[in-house]
């Protein structure tokens, strides 16, 4: 048992410190284990991670890559992609003064945009606003003006990633890739995959747990609008293909265990599935958003960040644990060190991954301040 | 394999064996990503596929430049999806004329390693890695016979391809399990712009047509019995 005895940190003092880079020595990136079923929580280091898992047991990463995101118009007007509509069209978010070292909160609120208006971002790259949202004009429609080739290589050319405040340098296109991502439907990282690497992946299908993807755009996390956050996610696509959905048939009819590497898994598989948690091979949006009193109907676990309590990621992780057990397990992690954002530290989230006839030894430390 | 519908990049696709290819993939109907460093001519090659009616998107980078990777795996991606056969034809000979290597200055050596061995290794290790999470795919490294023999004034060049050689059988080892087939294959001496700077004295009858032998690489991929890891002659095979 953990931690016994000690006075409980309130929840709204839990702090996580920013991991503010990419770090090196992946193989020391820490694990956060926390079984709802035998309510107890461990300490792990991510390459850990293949020994949590059973035989039959099927991990799903998003394979989406992370296009650069962030377009500037001007000092005073950056846009942010936040989703690719069916029709070719883009929907986004703009931001004024200031930039990636504020919090999107404390940037200066953009000039309004009109409908109609030709924003050129470079000499090769314009767009048209189609439409402003009507709730917050902040949140507008696109036209690029190119379209293929052309229109891809401009992006690429002028956009940058997403940039956090918590960073202390600019992040570069590969730094915000997953190993084993292709198509670039992310608009910001699907960060849960990140410190997965292959010897880890391949590790995990040796032990004989399977290995499967979805694809899903994965959009932006803050606006630093309290209109717009209270709207996001906004409904994001997604593509399952006939190998992902058979190997999770396969898998919910041997008895094993569903894992999701990150809440777009997640807003993937359970905005497909049917009411019985069957998930047939196809694509769509989802507007599925996840709260503390979803019930998961085909996800078992999450493989995820830290977070800390109060944010939304928070929330959607009482979902699949406790909250005492949370609040117990996110306070150790703040007290020991453990690192939370894009590069952060991980957090899985698996009834049984520590139970008594699992391979590991449940070998947490005793809590002590940092 | 069958190269339906197939999602395909080759680089150095503006002239020479990589515009045949190109050509032919998508002929065979497979969705192309061409790749080169010069636009005006890379945009004709790939015109001149669309007008035939087939599927080709241009896309300018320079292999040897690590920033140009990942912007254009990125915009192959968006444009056809994951890759399905990736063709490393773009070479570099280094300073024409050939010289000795006593007369090779280091920086001319780092740079031919930078586009024939590491930009293939850069653009391999993004793509290889949703090819091993699909368990499937083709990648093809276009090797030379300098590989193998010790031509005089060919150093840079020669050790490059002997890497890349190697480097192609790593990849096949490491992605065996995989579902992930690697080949290297020499197409042999052929008529082409490369060809004529390195050996400028060479009668083009005596050489190989780029078409002829992109078709024998075509007839080699569609071959499933050659085996991931394998190095093989294009002008001297013959199917099983």
């Amino acid at each position: 048992m953990i931690a016994a005895g000690r006075r409980p940190t309130a929840p709204e003092r839990i702090q996580i410190a920013a991991a503010t880079a990419p770090r090196r020595g992946f193989q020391s990136e820490r694990l956060l284990v926390i079984d709802p079923l035998t309510r107890r929580f461990g300490d792990y280091r991510i390459g850990e991670l293949p020994k949590l898992f059973g035989r039959g047991d099927v991990l799903v990463v998003n394979d989406a890559a992370t296009l650069p995101a962030s377009l500037k118009v001007d000092p005073e007007l950056e846009l942010r992609l936040v989703s690719a509509d069916a029709d070719g069209t883009f929907r986004a978010v703009t931001f004024g003064t200031g930039d990636f070292r504020m919090p999107t909160e404390a940037r200066g609120t953009p000039r309004p945009l009109r409908e109609g208006e030709r924003l050129q971002f470079s000499p090769e790259l314009a767009a048209r606003v189609l439409h402003i949202d009507p709730v917050d004009g902040r949140l507008v429609q696109l036209r690029f003006e190119t379209s293929g080739a052309s229109f891809f290589s401009a992006l690429y050319r002028h956009a940058r990633p997403i940039q956090y405040s918590y960073s202390s340098k600019l992040f570069e296109l590969w730094d915000v890739q997953n190993r084993y991502a292709s198509r670039p439907w992310a608009f910001e990282l699907p960060s849960a995959g990140r410190p997965l690497r292959f010897e880890t992946l391949f590790e995990i299908e040796r032990r004989g747990a399977e290995l499967t993807y979805v694809t899903h755009a994965a959009s932006i996390s803050s606006t630093g609008s309290e209109v717009l956050d209270a709207r996001l996610p906004l409904p994001e696509r997604y593509d399952i293909s006939d190998s992902a959905a058979r190997t999770l048939t396969r898998a919910r009819r041997n008895g094993g265990r569903i894992i999701a590497a990150g809440t777009s898994v997640v807003r993937a598989l359970e905005g497909h599935a049917d009411k019985s948690g069957v998930v047939v091979a196809g694509s769509g949006e989802t507007p599925l958003r996840l709260s503390r009193s979803y019930q998961p109907r085909v996800v078992d676990g999450l493989l995820t960040g830290l977070h800390e309590p109060g944010t939304s990621h928070f929330e959607l992780l009482e979902a699949f644990a406790p909250k005492q057990l949370l609040l117990r397990a996110v306070d150790h992690a703040a007290r020991t060190g453990y690192l939370q954002h894009e590069f952060g530290d991980s957090c899985l989230v698996l009834a049984g991954a520590l139970s008594a006839h699992s391979a590991v030894t449940v070998r947490a430390q005793p809590a002590r301040r940092a | 394999m069958d190269l339906t519908d197939k999602s395909a990049l080759v680089t150095g696709a503006s002239r020479g064996l990589g515009r045949a290819l190109a050509t032919q993939l998508a002929q065979a109907g497979a969705r192309v990503v061409m790749v080169a460093r010069s636009e005006p001519e890379l945009r004709g090659a790939a015109e001149a596929i669309q007008n035939a009616g087939g599927e080709a998107h241009p896309l300018v980078a320079d292999l040897g430049r690590k920033q140009d990777v990942y912007p254009l795996a990125g915009a192959a991606a968006a444009l056809v999806g994951p890759i399905d056969l990736l063709i490393h034809n773009a070479s570099a000979l280094g300073p024409t004329p050939l010289r000795l290597l006593l007369d090779t200055e280091c920086e001319d050596l780092s740079s031919v390693l930078e586009t024939n061995l590491v930009g293939p290794f850069r653009l391999s290790k993004i793509i290889a890695g949703s090819m091993a999470l699909r368990k499937t795919g083709t990648i093809v490294h276009v090797s030379s016979d300098a590989s193998v023999s010790a031509y005089e004034r060919w150093g840079a060049y020669s050790v490059s391809k002997a890497a890349l050689d190697h480097l192609s059988r790593l990849w096949a080892a490491e992605l065996r399990e995989r579902g992930v087939r690697v080949l290297s294959i020499d197409p042999g001496e052929m008529d082409t712009q490369m060809h004529a700077d390195a050996m400028p004295d060479a009668d083009p009858a005596t050489l190989a047509r780029p078409g002829d032998v992109a078709a024998r690489i075509i007839a080699l991929l569609r071959d499933t019995t050659v085996p991931s890891g394998s190095r093989v002659e294009a002008q001297s095979w013959r199917a099983a």
